[in-house]
C-alpha cells in the first residue's frame, strides 16, 4: 500500500535556525584590541583594568612555569591554561568574594585569583591533600576530576545560597566535552527549576582532549543547551575579557536578583596539550588551527587596549612577569616545605570517627612508616 | 507510647530532626505534598514548608549533587532516592563526592549526608527496586552503610545517622514498612550507629544477619529450638562498619556460626563478616562458617521471587550443617 505523504507539522530547518540565531558570539574588544561595542563597555576603572592585565601576565607565566616545574618532575597533574585567560579571569573578576567557585581541573587560575595559596594550588598538583584544605574564607572547592559533577554541586550551592538569602553566586565551569555529560543538562535544569543564584560556564576550547566540538553535538552553539533548561544562554568571545566580564556580571546580577542562573559559553583556545600527562595535539589539531587562535590571543589585545589609552607600557608588564616569578619560586618552596602525605594522614582523615577496620590499619601503617 | 509501623517511625525520625535542627533538609522525587511514593515524609511538607521538604527534579544524579552542594552551604540534606535499584545512576554523587569530601579538602569540608532509600525483596516490585546493594555502598570507604529491622531501630538508627557528620547510606527494606508495629517513643532518642544488637542469646550457634532476614533467622531460631539447638540471633543493624566486637564475642561463646543475607551470595556482607571471623577467631571454631543468601544471579523478577529470596527454612539448613558439622 502506498503511503500518503503528510504536510511536516512544523517546519524543522527554521525551528533551529531561530535557535541559533539567538546566540550571536559577544565581543567588546576585538583582535586588535579595539572596542567594537561602545555601549556593552563596562564600568571598570583604569585600576581595575590594570589589575586583570596584570593576572592575565602572571596567569600565563604561572602556566609557563607550571609546564616546566611538570617536566622536571616538580609538579604533578596539571592542565595548561594558555590561551584561557580572559575566559577565566575575566570571569573571575566580575566575582565579589563570598561568591562559591566550583572549578574544573583547568580552573585552577581562578581559584587562585579567588583566594587559593599558589602554593596549595601546587600542593594539590603533586596529589597531596592539604591542597584541597581550603583556607577560611576563601569560597571555592578543589578542582573536580570527574566532568559534569561540579555542575549539580553547583546547582545545590546555588540552591543552599538561596535559602540563606546571602545574595551570592555560585559559579561553575566545564568545557565543550562537559556538555556532552548527563550532569550538565541536569546542573542547569536543577538550578533553573529552583531558581537557584548559579552561573555555568562553558568554555568552549575547541578539543575534548582530541575530540573537536562539531563529534559532541548536532548544536550549532552550545550555549543554546540552555534552551532546554529554559534558562538564558549567551556565547562570548573567551579571547575578549571585557566581554566576559561583562556577561559574568550581567549573569550575578540576574541570579542575585533571584532571576535564576544563566549559561555562558566562552569561545577560546588551548595553546597547550589537554594535560601534561603524554597528551600530543598535533595529533589532532593543525598548526594552521593553532596560528589561527593564537592570532585571537587574550593578552595581545588587551595590551593593544590598554597601551592605546596610555595605561599600560613595558616596565608594568615586566614588574608583573618578576613578580609571578618571584611567588612562584617562593611558593615551590613551601610546597616543598609541606611534610608528605602518609597513609596514616590518608586513614585519618576518612570519617570524623575511624571504624575498626581503619584504626586497626592505622597501627599497621604506623609501623610501617616509622621504618 | 505510640504504635508504629517502621514507615511511620521514619517519618517520626525525619520529622523530629527538621524540628530540631534548621539546617535539615529532606528532599527527593515526589517526597513533598504527595509524601512520598511509600508515604515516608507523609505530612512533612505541609509542617515544615517548601524550604525545608522539596520535591526535585526526576533525576538521581541531580538529586546527589543537589546533596553535595548544600553541604558545602553548611545545610545537613537528607535525600531520598526513590527506590535503591536506582542508585546507580547517582553512583558518583556517593562513592566519588561524598565519601571523599573530607579527603579531597583535607578536612576542611564535610558531608553530612544521610541518603535514604527504599530496597528488599517479597513486594513483587517491578524491575531495579528490590536490588539489595549494600555490598556496594559497604566497598566505599568514607560511607556507612545502616539497615534497620524494626520500627523503634529504624527511628533511632535514622536520627543518629542525620546528626552524623559523615554521609550515611539508610537503607529500608520494604517489605517491613508495613509488616509489623511496636512501640516506639515519642520525641527524640538514639542507637547508635556500627552497634550490633544481639536479638535472642543462644549457646550452640551464631547467626549473624540484617535487614528482613533478621525477622527470618528468629523464626529459625525457635524451630532449632524445639529440635534442642540454641540460636543466638544478631542483627548487625549498621553493615559498614560491621560491630566486630559483638560477632567476635557471640562467636567466641558459640564456637559456630552462619551469616544471613538476603542479596546475591557473592562478595557482600556475608562474605565480610565470615572472612572477619576467620581472621579473630579461627581457634574458636568447630566449624565452618557457612553463608545463607540468594543465588549469584540478578534480582529475581515476581514470578520466582518467593524461591529466590533465603528464609527461615534455608536458614535452619544451614544452621544444621553448621552444628551437626
Amino acid at each position: 500500500m502506498a503511503s500518503k505523504t503528510k504536510t511536516a507539522q512544523f517546519d524543522a530547518k527554521m525551528q533551529l535556525e531561530k535557535v541559533e540565531e539567538q546566540f550571536q558570539t559577544f565581543q567588546i574588544l576585538n583582535e586588535e584590541g579595539k572596542v567594537v561595542n561602545e555601549s556593552a563597555m563596562p564600568d571598570l576603572s583604569d585600576e581595575q583594568l590594570q589589575e586583570l592585565m596584570r593576572r592575565m601576565v602572571y596567569t600565563r607565566i604561572l602556566d609557563q612555569r607550571s609546564i616546566s616545574l611538570n617536566r622536571q618532575g616538580r609538579l604533578g597533574f596539571y592542565a595548561p591554561t594558555a590561551g584561557q585567560e580572559a575566559s577565566q579571569l575575566a570571569s573571575q573578576f566580575a566575582l565579589e568574594k563570598e561568591d562559591f567557585i566550583l572549578p574544573g581541573y583547568r580552573d585552577v587560575p581562578q581559584v587562585i585569583w579567588h583566594g587559593l595559596p599558589l602554593s596549595q594550588a601546587f600542593l594539590w598538583s603533586r596529589g597531596h591533600f592539604e591542597g584541597g584544605n581550603i583556607p577560611e574564607g576563601v569560597n571555592v572547592i578543589a578542582p573536580q576530576i570527574i566532568i559534569g559533577a561540579q555542575f549539580i554541586q553547583a546547582a545545590g550551592v546555588a540552591l543552599g545560597m538561596k535559602k540563606r538569602g546571602t545574595k551570592t553566586v555560585a559559579i561553575t565551569y566545564t568545557g565543550d566535552g562537559g556538555t556532552s555529560q548527563g550532569d550538565f543538562y541536569e546542573g542547569i535544569n536543577f538550578a533553573g527549576a529552583f531558581k537557584a543564584p548559579a552561573i555555568f560556564i562553558v568554555q568552549n576550547n575547541r578539543f575534548a582532549i582530541s575530540t573537536p566540538v562539531a563529534l559532541q553535538s548536532a548544536a550549532k552553539t552550545l550555549a543554546q543547551k540552555a534552551v532546554s533548561a529554559g534558562i538564558p544562554g549567551i556565547q562570548v568571545d573567551g579571547m575578549d575579557p571585557l566581554a566576559v566580564y561583562v556577561a559574568v556580571r550581567e549573569a550575578r546580577e540576574r541570579a542575585i536578583n533571584g532571576e535564576g542562573p544563566t549559561l555562558i559559553e566562552t569561545l577560546t583556545y588551548r595553546y597547550g596539550p589537554h594535560t601534561m600527562a603524554g597528551d600530543d595535539p598535533t595529533r589532532y589539531r593543525t598548526s594552521d588551527l593553532d596560528n589561527e587562535w593564537e592570532k585571537k590571543d587574550p593578552l595581545v589585545r588587551f595590551r593593544k587596549f590598554l597601551e592605546d589609552k596610555g595605561i599600560w607600557n613595558e616596565e608594568m608588564e615586566n614588574e608583573t612577569i618578576e613578580k609571578a616569578k618571584e611567588d612562584i619560586k617562593v611558593a615551590i618552596k613551601q610546597a616543598d616545605d609541606t611534610p608528605k602525605q602518609k597513609v596514616t594522614d590518608l586513614i585519618s582523615i576518612m570519617q570524623e570517627e575511624l571504624p575498626y577496620n581503619l584504626k586497626e590499619q592505622y597501627e599497621i601503617y604506623k609501623e610501617k612508616e616509622s621504618k | 507510647m505510640a504504635q508504629m509501623t517502621m514507615i511511620q517511625a521514619i517519618t517520626d525520625a525525619l520529622r523530629t530532626e527538621l524540628r530540631n535542627d534548621p539546617n535539615v533538609l529532606v528532599f527527593g522525587e515526589d517526597v513533598g505534598v504527595n509524601g512520598g511514593v511509600f508515604r515516608a515524609t507523609e505530612g512533612l511538607h505541609s509542617e515544615f514548608g517548601e524550604d525545608r521538604v522539596f520535591d526535585t527534579p526526576l533525576a538521581e544524579s541531580g538529586i546527589g549533587g543537589l546533596a553535595v552542594g548544600l553541604s558545602l552551604q553548611g545545610f545537613r540534606p537528607v535525600p531520598e532516592i526513590q527506590f535503591f535499584g536506582f542508585v546507580y545512576e547517582v553512583m558518583d554523587s556517593i562513592s566519588g563526592q561524598l565519601a571523599r569530601m573530607r579527603y579531597r579538602s583535607g578536612g576542611r569540608y564535610n558531608a553530612p549526608v544521610t541518603i535514604r532509600s527504599p530496597f528488599g525483596g517479597g513486594v513483587h516490585t517491578p524491575e531495579m527496586h528490590a536490588d539489595s546493594l549494600e555490598g556496594l555502598m559497604a566497598q566505599q570507604p568514607g560511607l556507612k552503610v545502616v539497615i534497620p529491622s524494626t520500627p523503634y531501630d529504624a527511628k533511632g538508627l535514622l536520627i543518629s545517622s542525620i546528626r552524623d557528620n559523615d554521609p550515611v547510606i539508610f537503607l529500608e527494606h520494604m517489605k517491613l514498612y508495613r509488616s509489623f508495629r511496636q512501640e516506639v517513643p515519642e520525641g527524640e532518642y538514639t542507637i547508635p550507629l556500627g552497634k550490633a544488637e544481639v536479638k535472642r542469646e543462644g549457646s550452640d550457634l551464631s547467626i549473624i544477619t540484617y535487614g528482613a532476614m533478621v525477622h527470618e533467622a528468629l523464626k529459625a531460631a525457635e524451630e532449632l529450638e524445639k529440635e534442642g539447638f540454641s540460636a543466638e540471633v544478631i542483627d548487625l543493624r549498621t553493615v559498614s562498619p560491621i560491630d566486630i566486637e559483638t560477632i567476635i564475642a557471640s562467636v567466641e561463646k558459640t564456637g559456630r556460626a552462619i551469616v544471613v543475607q538476603e542479596a546475591q551470595k557473592q562478595a557482600g556482607i556475608a562474605a565480610n563478616v565470615v572472612a572477619e571471623i576467620n581472621d579473630r577467631a579461627i581457634l574458636s571454631l568447630e566449624a565452618p562458617v557457612l553463608r545463607v543468601a540468594a543465588p549469584d544471579t540478578v534480582f529475581a523478577f515476581p514470578q520466582a521471587e518467593t524461591v529466590w529470596l533465603p528464609n527461615y527454612k534455608d536458614i535452619i539448613e544451614t544452621g544444621k550443617k553448621v552444628l551437626t558439622f
